[in-house]
C-alpha cells in the first residue's frame, strides 16, 4: 500500500509547548482519515441519503442543520442543506458510499486527498477555536457530534464536535501547513503538545 | 452585522457576499426587446430603505438567499434561501417620485 504523506511536512514540529506558567491547554494533531467524502442529496431525497449514510456508516443522523454523529473511526456531520461529510479513518469509503447511493438520490465527492484533518483536544481547545471563528462554542450551542462549516479569513473550515473538549477540522490539504501553524501561534496563550 | 442563515444561523457578514439586485425579473432568452435587456441590464431602483438582494453564504453552507435589507439602517427583514417558494424576482417596487430614477424619462431631454 502506498503511505499517505502529511501535508503537514516540516511544519508538524511533536513536541511539548508549555506556556510561560508551564500549563499544556491542548493536544494538536492530526488524524489521517482514509476516506473524506463529502455527499449531497437532490432536492426532496435528504431522507433516503440518510439511510444511505447509515446503512453503510452505522451512523444514525437526525434530519437536522448540523447534524451529526461520531463512532470510533467513523464521523458524519452535516455542513449544507442535505449535505453531509462522512469520514472513515479506512481508505474505500467513496467507493461503498457511492454503490449505495443511486444517481436518483444524490451526489458523492471523494475529498480525501483534498482535505486534512486537524483535532485540538482539551480544556483550551473552545478558547482557541473561538480566536478563530466567529462561532459559539459553547457545549448548549454546539453540542458533540454536531458540525459547522465556517472560515478563517478565506481558509474554509468544516468542523465537528467529536467529543467534549475535542474538534475535529477539515481544512483544504494546500493550506494546511499555513492554518496549522497559525494554530500552533494561537495555542501558545494556553501551552500546547504536538502528536 | 450578522445574517441568520435558515440552516447556519447568525453568522458574521465577513462570511456572506453580495450578489446583487433580486428586484429584476430576467427576460425572456428569446426576448429581442432592446429596452427591456437594457432595463434589466442598468435600471435600478436604489431604493432607500427595504430592498431585496442576493447574498451568498460563501463561508458556510455556501447556499444563495433571498435578503430583505434595509438600506438605511441595514436591518434584515427577511433570509430565505434563494429559489424557495416566494423567493423569485419581482419587478422593483415603484419609488416616491423623483427620489430614486436612474435615469432619463423617454422622450425628455436629460
Amino acid at each position: 500500500m502506498v503511505e499517505p504523506v502529511s501535508p503537514l511536512g516540516a511544519a508538524w514540529k511533536p513536541g511539548a509547548y508549555p506556556n510561560t506558567a508551564g500549563e499544556t491547554g491542548l493536544v494538536l494533531s492530526e488524524t489521517r482519515p482514509g476516506s473524506i467524502v463529502q455527499v449531497a442529496a437532490w432536492p426532496g431525497r435528504e431522507k433516503t441519503l440518510i439511510a444511505a449514510i447509515k446503512s453503510v456508516t452505522g451512523l444514525a443522523l437526525a434530519d437536522g442543520a448540523g447534524a451529526g454523529r461520531v463512532d470510533g473511526a467513523k464521523a458524519a456531520f452535516g455542513i449544507a442543506p442535505g449535505t453531509f461529510v462522512v469520514v472513515d479513518q479506512k481508505e474505500g469509503l467513496a467507493a461503498t458510499l457511492g454503490a449505495a447511493i443511486g444517481v436518483d438520490t444524490g451526489t458523492v465527492t471523494d475529498l480525501s486527498h483534498g482535505r486534512t484533518a486537524l483535532r485540538l483536544a482539551g480544556p483550551k481547545a473552545e478558547w482557541v477555536l473561538a480566536k478563530f471563528f466567529a462561532l459559539d462554542f459553547s457545549q448548549t450551542a454546539f453540542p458533540p457530534g454536531a458540525g459547522r462549516a465556517t472560515s478563517h479569513h478565506d481558509i474554509f473550515a468544516q468542523i465537528q464536535r467529536s467529543g467534549a473538549e475535542q474538534f475535529d477540522l477539515y481544512v483544504f490539504r494546500s493550506f494546511a501547513r499555513a492554518f496549522w501553524t497559525a494554530l500552533c501561534h494561537a495555542s501558545e496563550e494556553a501551552g500546547y503538545r504536538v502528536g | 452585522m450578522l445574517i441568520t442563515c435558515p440552516y447556519c444561523g447568525p453568522r458574521d457578514l465577513a462570511e456572506f457576499s453580495y450578489q446583487g439586485d433580486a428586484n429584476r425579473p430576467r427576460p425572456d432568452q428569446h426576448d429581442t426587446d432592446q429596452a427591456r435587456w437594457n432595463a434589466y441590464v442598468y435600471d435600478r431602483a436604489n431604493p432607500a430603505g427595504p430592498h431585496r438582494e442576493y447574498w451568498q453564504h460563501a463561508g458556510g453552507c455556501r447556499k444563495h438567499l433571498l435578503i430583505v435589507r434595509s438600506t438605511l439602517t441595514h436591518a434584515i427583514e427577511s433570509v430565505a434561501f434563494a429559489g424557495a417558494p416566494g423567493a423569485t424576482p419581482q419587478a422593483p417596487r415603484r419609488a416616491a417620485k423623483g427620489r430614486t430614477k436612474t435615469g432619463p424619462a423617454k422622450g425628455k431631454k436629460p
